[in-house]
């Protein structure tokens, strides 16, 4: 970290330290011109921005006005005091794993996947469980120490959790992807509350992965793990293995 | 520039992707569905719900599977009805709808008459399609048609009105094609939902109501930003053929028709597909709407470059099922991505290589190019230079149907201002490199050559393959997008059924004759 830092009134760093710059886009829908400026402007103001630049607006068709802002916050925070929900992963290579798997349990982790609900999209599933991977990070079906059904896009909770039920899930592995209205909440939820009516939620690992999902909103929603964007087939590996080693 | 391929090779690559496709369509010929017989039903007159909400045609198809009269065809069945009780087929399927009677209860009328009422019928079928055809093809002539690539974009609110806002907007910028995504697993329902709709999950419900709001939306724009708007749904799921068919009666110029991506990657039963992709085709071929083919999807999942010649394969197949159902080429999107990881060497040559590979096996087609998808991040700067090169590849190499890369892709469905930057992002790269294709000549045996040339060949290899175990077995085996699918399995595989002895369907034999194909 730098020098000099105040973290007890932490801002963003644009050219300088603490100069508080950001910046920002967005769409108004009134037409171009000063009154759409300045009606930008006092808007960034409204929150707690001053230093107010629109570097660009312009018409971008039927009345909506586009502009692009830089401005200085005027807020700062506490870094001293944040305190995050992580999940904590030791790394372990896939060697490790599989030993690691046989030696204390004796046998293959069932992992069962999905996209729930309305999701159609298995970029991100695929990518943790598929031979292949993630940039070269291999999935979980190339482990010997997991035993992988990756049931696809848009499997209804019901559905997935009776395929749980049928397999012998040790972890179920949901991705959200694309999501509107906040509706992978709702279906999220739907899966936790199902998995607790039937009696089945103490005796699996839950996860949820997707670019919108942190461990705290995970936690939250009565899961055992998040994984944001970025995150790497080797890491969920990891947990899994750690989690179940410890639970047995 | 041009690409040297070994024309002997091309030859043999059509040629086996004929024989393939010959023999599936055997299997469709002696079958038809219960989606083909709604889409009769449809076109025959029939629309609307009945108290309970559901769509008539589904009623009056349901009626007659469930009396054992299927295997006759439903235009017998209608026709029949229309006979017995003096009704309209509306005024049929709405009685049917209440339980009044059940069409196979209905005495057999005088065989001569009920032949005639078939006729009657399909002659204002076809009619009301070609007048709807005939009115696009005069608005585009007059209207005029944009400069390809043409820019594609997609609308997903889940409400038809905001829909018709951003639409509104997009082609303002400088869209000339306007898509309206489908509420997420749409294409799973057995039926078309009724009605306009305003709530929806990542899109709009595709049913006749929005299709012709979006449609009388465009054609009051159009005219302003004077060219052309085409409108574009998607016929993917369990409902293709009857997707055509209200595309055709509403207007539509495009529709996402791919003769296998539902069995890949909807999980839905693969002799529904075969069968349900022919008459939807039929329609489109007839009805001048182009089809746009999914082989994008394929290196989303698989490998983009160990795995482009199943991209060649599929094109080449889905132009042979496309050319079955007599369609002119210029009504081929054939499908193709840009979705190579951008940490790749030379990650840009592969993208021309395949992307004119494409273009090249294709002449007459017009090619869909599909932007990244894949390895696009959340970092929005990085994913904005992403879709600059794919613009750059796109205009290089001469593609006709170009559907813009969003910055904000995998994070939420487009915003306002997304789908502007977008669209600005493509009109400087098309205009900036204007002539930049034509002014190139490829390295003799250079890196872009040779990949083309083994890409083909390695399609050919394939398509021997495929050919020796048959196209079925071959998607059994996990050949497209590293995905197998069982003959048996599926949705919608109790919707299949062998047509008997005395099954009847003028409407499809007309257009068929009509098209040059079939008996």
């Amino acid at each position: 970290m730098i020098h000099n830092i105040d973290l007890e009134h932490l801002r963003p760093y644009g050219d300088q330290l603490n100069d508080g710059v950001i910046q920002l886009s967005f769409t108004l829908p009134v037409p171009q011109g000063a009154k759409a400026r300045e009606a930008a402007k006092k808007l960034i103001e409204s929150m707690g921005f001053s230093d107010v630049q629109i570097v660009h607006s312009e018409d971008i068709g039927e009345d909506f006005t586009f502009f692009v802002i830089y401005a200085k916050t005027t807020g700062y925070v506490n870094y001293k005091e944040i305190k995050t929900l992580e999940v904590e992963v030791p790394k372990m290579g896939m060697e490790e794993i599989n030993e690691k798997v046989f030696k204390y349990l004796k046998r293959q982790i069932v992992v069962v996947g999905a996209t729930i609900g309305s999701d159609a999209h298995t970029v991100g599933l695929d990518s943790i469980l598929n031979m292949k991977g993630y940039h070269g990070d291999s999935g979980l079906e190339r482990y010997k120490a997991f035993k992988v059904y990756n049931l696809g896009s848009q499997i209804p909770p019901v559905e997935l959790v009776r395929k749980a039920r049928e397999y012998k899930a040790d972890v179920i592995l949901v991705s959200q992807i694309v999501t509107q209205r906040d509706i992978h909440i709702k279906q999220l939820t739907e899966l936790a509350d199902i998995l607790d009516a039937e009696k089945l939620r103490d005796k699996v690992l839950l996860i949820v992965g997707g670019p919108r999902i942190t461990h705290e909103l995970a936690v939250e929603l009565g899961y055992d793990a998040g994984f944001g964007a970025g995150t790497m087939p080797s890491e969920v590996a990891s947990y899994i293995v750690e989690k179940m080693v410890k639970i047995s | 520039m041009r690409l040297e391929l070994d024309g002997e090779m091309i030859e043999r690559a059509r040629k086996l992707a004929k024989e393939v496709t010959d023999e599936v369509q055997k299997f469709i010929g002696l079958r038809s569905t219960d989606s083909v017989e709604r889409t009769v039903a449809r076109l025959f007159g029939i629309d609307g719900v009945n108290s309970e909400g559901a769509p008539l045609p589904n009623v009056v198809v349901d009626d007659v599977k469930a009396g054992g009269g299927l295997k006759r065809g439903i235009s017998y069945w209608i026709a029949n009805g229309c006979v017995a009780k003096n009704l309209d087929p509306q005024k049929l399927a709405e009685a049917v709808g209440r339980k009044e009677f059940s069409l196979v209860k209905l005495p057999p009328q005088n065989e001569d008459l009920v032949a005639e009422k078939m006729d009657e019928l399909t002659a204002k079928a076809i009619e009301k399609i070609e007048s709807v055809r005939d009115k696009r093809d005069k608005m585009l002539e007059e209207l005029g048609d944009p400069k390809k690539p043409y820019i594609y974009v997609i609308v997903a609110t889940g409400n038809i009105y905001e829909d018709v806002i951003q639409a509104r907007a997009a082609v303002r910028e400088g869209a000339d094609i306007i898509a309206v995504i489908r509420s997420t697993a749409q294409s799973l329902l057995d039926f078309i939902p009724y009605g306009l709709t305003t709530e929806g999950y990542g899109g709009t419900y595709a049913t006749q109501a929005n299709f012709k709001i979006m449609r009388e939306a465009l054609d009051d724009i159009a005219p302003k930003v004077g060219r052309y708007v085409r409108l574009t749904n998607y016929a993917s799921g369990l409902c293709m053929p009857e997707i055509s068919a209200i595309a055709a009666l509403e207007g539509l110029d495009m529709l996402l028709n791919d003769s296998m991506y539902g069995i890949l990657f909807r999980n839905i039963n693969m002799m529904r597909t075969f069968v349900d992709q022919y008459t939807s085709r039929l329609i489109c071929a007839f009805s001048h709407i182009t089809i746009n083919t999914g082989e994008d999807n394929y290196i989303k999942t698989s490998d983009p470059i160990e795995r482009a010649h199943t991209v060649t394969t599929s094109q080449l197949i889905n132009e042979q099922f496309a050319l079955k159902a007599g369609m002119d080429p210029k009504y081929m999107g054939i499908g193709h991505a840009f979705e190579i990881d951008p940490d790749v060497e030379n990650g840009f040559l592969y993208e021309i290589s395949h992307a004119l590979l494409t273009r090249t096996l294709f002449p007459y087609a017009t090619p869909k190019y599909m932007p990244p998808t894949r390895y696009m991040t959340g970092n929005i700067f990085k994913g904005y230079a992403q879709n600059t090169l794919y613009n750059l590849v796109s205009i290089m190499t001469d593609q006709s149907i170009h559907l813009l890369g969003m910055l904000t892709e995998a994070i939420h469905t487009p915003l306002v201002q997304d789908r502007y930057l977008a669209i600005s992002n493509a009109k400087y790269v098309f205009n900036n490199a204007a002539s930049l294709g034509s002014e190139i000549e490829l390295k003799k045996d250079g890196f872009i050559q040779r990949e083309a040339q083994k890409v083909l060949e390695n399609a050919v290899s394939l398509l021997e393959h495929v050919k020796e175990v048959g196209l079925m077995t071959a998607i059994e085996e996990g050949t497209f997008a590293d995905i197998s699918r069982r003959m048996d399995e599926g949705k919608g595989a109790d919707g299949v059924f062998i047509k008997s002895e005395d099954y009847s369907n003028p409407f499809i034999e007309e257009i068929e004759r009509v098209l040059g194909v079939g008996r």
